[in-house]
């Protein structure tokens, strides 16, 4: 950095001034920029070589490495070079790609607890075969000088690993101790301390019985199911927090008459505020100047743009579609419409929290249990022996042993790490541990209508009843404009092959339309009311020709792919299905009859929906609720388990379980069912390792368990279940 | 019996090594994105080591 100053202006006037652009690059190099691009579509050798091909071939772009794990590309590139030039490069070859705040993704730290517990299973798998090797010797007769020369020699590996490998149970025991709690740390750990130690003390002794196998088996089998357990959750946190980073909120607030961006978090009432075609409010506020469209269906559902004017009162979140706009803001942060939305969805979500994991119900019978069982057994060798302490503390210890859970702590992350790994090379992101869980249970199932079941964006209906040359205008005047209904028809007029009629004089009126002269009379397309024609039921813009009658020219919204298999799958499935959105009921009732929903509301407020489901849920079902919109956050929160789609609004993600990363609706059906595969497979995992017990333990009750049994028990129960969650189709 | 006291040492030691390896594989961050790993080898733009 102290390149830096040099390249100022000083350095022009410096003998050496052919040092300057060497300078000056050397200072562009040190903040090059470094960006980091999301690609949720990639997924094979020739995607990763073709991306990063393209992005080489672009100028001032350095390097460019794809992660496929992470669905990512990092790019280091010159100081300059735009995120949104590499994503429309990506998108002419057809990649989906998505710009990610690198200041919020907390990845690397991650990697760094990962490599952390890889670290410690390496010890503890290294330990656990070379101990391996001199107990099969003590097994198959070693005797008195080389067994206590063994047992010495595996005690010189297996404490100081256990001692390392170890500390993740022992931290999250005492912690649990502390909490006065009895987790399933607790008999963990304990296990392994016991066995190490009576170990130590049986070798002292010359004894015939050592546990440092168990001891170290049971560490490293616990620690491959902590780090599933972990792998799932970081890889779900980090596509988590990758959500989180696609949009980066700030405001263009005008201050002495200059235009200075701010976090929207800054933001007080009072201030005035830009707001930009094509951008989402950031604030609520009053219009004070300006006139054009406002998309609000991320807020209501409605799907047909609004007027806004001076004095039209606008809510965060919605779209300024045509002309910009200045605000004064009446509310920001904790007073805004957003906010009162976010508290909906806290009160929700407590509810929600209450849910315990089939994980957390079997660790709450099985910790005290065997805590019993081993305590119980130690008092009565104790009685029976007529006090002999070391036979009934290693009586009490292989009971720990044997009990303890290796299987069940692969039980259930096994399981989800399969499915969960099943569902995301589907296009599913499962976001929460016991999503899954929950997803399986399900009966019920309501679909948001805007955005969710419907792309959100609009699709030319009847084109075919336009004679062509009202169509070529038609065409040249939407082709001027960004408004979503024109961009529409301006597509689907391109796919008809008509070309554009030579409209001159093109003015966009913000708020109205588009004009235009052609042949000598003016020709209009825009709103109902500018345009003289009467306006319809359904999302129209009209078009005038001189002083010839309007004609409308009508759009339909375009279905989500996959919806009308999602919808017919779960009906297949047997569960009720309900439309529910905040649109009109003419476009909603459409839509249901198309996909033939029998079940639908329309007109719906947020509070409304989510009361919905809180109706539902009373009466004793299990919702899934699938929505994108804010208006849909409550009802995500509140429902028994919650998709969105990777479009929605941040808060919509948040609230729900499960993202939907592709285009495609289908896979949501396929999610349920994988699901309830998922929970099937868990249970049987848990029958699996309680069946080992039911043999192994009474064994060791009376006094039979030997190293090799414990050793036997804990190996085959875990390498049962593992192939037990690889079954998973 | 006197076997023991070279093959004893010499399996520790192999042991060991294979332990250092998987560490510098570990801090290579040979881990980091196994799948794409997996798909690479396929790709005709090989390299001989990792891009940064």
């Amino acid at each position: 950095m102290t390149v830096a100053p040099a390249s100022g202006p000083s350095a022009s006037a410096c003998p050496a001034c052919l040092a300057a652009p060497a300078a000056e690059s050397l200072a562009g190099d040190l903040k090059g920029a470094r960006l980091t691009l999301s690609l949720p579509t990639a997924h094979c050798a020739v995607c990763i070589t073709d991306v990063e091909r393209e992005l080489a071939r672009h100028s001032g772009v350095r390097a460019a490495r794809v992660n496929l794990t992470l669905r990512r590309v990092a790019i280091e590139a010159d100081a300059g070079i735009e995120a949104a030039d590499l994503i429309a490069r990506l998108k002419a070859i057809g990649y989906e790609a998505h710009e990610l705040d690198p200041g919020l993704l907390t990845s690397t730290e991650a990697d760094r607890r990962g490599r952390d517990i890889l670290m410690r299973i390496g010890v503890a798998g290294f330990a656990m075969m070379n101990i391996m090797l001199l107990s099969i010797a003590v097994w198959s007769g070693a005797e008195a000088a080389t067994r206590d020369l063994f047992h010495w020699i595996s005690a010189a590996i297996a404490l100081p690993t256990v001692a390392f490998a170890g500390q993740p149970f022992f931290a999250s025991a005492w912690n649990s101790l502390k909490a006065r709690r009895l987790g399933m740390d607790v008999p963990i750990s304990l296990a392994i301390i016991l066995a190490s130690s009576i170990s130590v003390y049986e070798t002292m002794h010359s004894g015939h019985h050592a546990y440092f196998d168990a001891a170290v088996m049971l560490t490293f089998f616990l620690l491959v199911g902590r780090y599933l357990d972990y792998r799932t959750r970081a890889v779900a946190r980090s596509a988590a927090e990758e959500l989180a980073a696609l949009e980066v909120p700030r405001a263009t607030v005008l201050r002495d008459g200059a235009e200075v961006v701010v976090p929207v978090g800054d933001l007080v009432p009072g201030d005035l505020i830009r707001a930009r075609p094509g951008g989402r409010i950031p604030a609520d506020g009053v219009v004070v100047e300006g006139t054009s469209e406002i998309d609000r269906s991320l807020l209501t559902g409605e799907s047909l743009p609004v007027y806004a004017g001076p004095e039209t009162v606008l809510s965060a979140g919605e779209v300024n579609l045509t002309g910009p706009l200045t605000l004064r803001v009446t509310a920001a942060g904790q007073d805004s419409s957003l906010h009162r939305m976010a508290d909906l969805v806290a009160t929700a979500e407590s509810a929600r929290n209450r849910y315990t994991s089939l994980a957390e119900r079997a660790a709450r019978l099985y910790s005290p249990g065997v805590h019993l069982l081993a305590f119980g057994s130690f008092l009565t060798w104790l009685y029976l022996s007529g006090g002999d302490v070391r036979l009934a503390v290693n009586i009490a210890a292989a009971v720990l042993i044997i009990t303890c859970p290796c299987a069940l702590g692969l039980a259930v992350p096994a399981v989800v790490t399969a499915a969960s790994g099943k569902l995301f090379r589907a296009g599913l992101l499962v976001k929460d541990g016991t999503a899954l869980e929950r997803l399986a249970e399900v009966d019920t199932v309501i679909f948001d209508k805007t955005g969710t079941l419907t792309m959100g964006t609009p699709e030319a209906a009847n084109l075919h009843d336009l004679p062509a040359d009202d169509l070529a205008v038609a065409a040249a005047l939407a082709g001027a404009s960004s408004h979503p209904l024109a961009v529409a028809l301006a597509e689907a007029a391109r796919g008809l092959g008509i070309m554009p009629a030579a409209v001159t004089d093109l003015r966009e009126v913000p708020g109205y339309g588009i004009e235009g002269q052609w042949q000598r009379q003016p020709v209009r397309l825009g709103r109902a009311d500018w345009i003289g024609a009467a306006p319809g039921e359904v999302t129209a813009t009209h078009l005038r020709i001189g002083t010839a009658v309007p004609r409308s020219i009508t759009f339909a919204d375009r279905l989500r792919p996959g919806a009308a298999e999602a919808v017919a799958a779960f009906q297949r499935q047997g569960l009720a299905v309900h439309l529910l959105s905040g649109d009109v009921p003419g476009a909603v009732g459409a839509l249901a009859g198309r996909l033939e929903i029998a079940n639908w509301h329309a007109g719906a407020l947020p509070a409304e929906k989510a009361a919905l489901v809180a109706d539902l849920t009373a009466q004793g079902r299990k919702v899934l609720m699938v929505g994108d919109g804010l208006n849909d956050t409550a009802a995500l929160a509140g429902a028994h388990v919650s998709i969105s789609p990777a479009s929605a609004l941040d808060a919509a993600r948040t609230a729900s379980d499960i993202v939907l990363l592709g285009q495609d609706l289908a896979p949501v059906a396929e999610a349920v069912r994988m699901a309830a595969k998922a929970r099937r497979r868990i249970k049987e995992n848990f029958a699996i390792s309680f069946g080992y017990n039911v043999v192994a333990v009474p064994l060791a009750l009376v006094g039979l368990a030997t190293p090799l049994a414990a050793a036997l028990a804990m190996s085959i129960s875990s390498i049962t279940v593992s192939l037990n969650s690889l079954r998973l189709k | 019996m006197e076997a023991l006291s070279y093959s004893i040492p010499i399996s520790i030691f192999l042991g060991a090594v294979g332990l250092a390896a998987f560490f510098w594989a570990l801090r290579g961050k040979q881990y980091e994105d196994p799948k794409g790993d997996a798909e690479r080898i396929l790709s005709k733009e090989w390299d001989d080591h990792p891009k940064p």
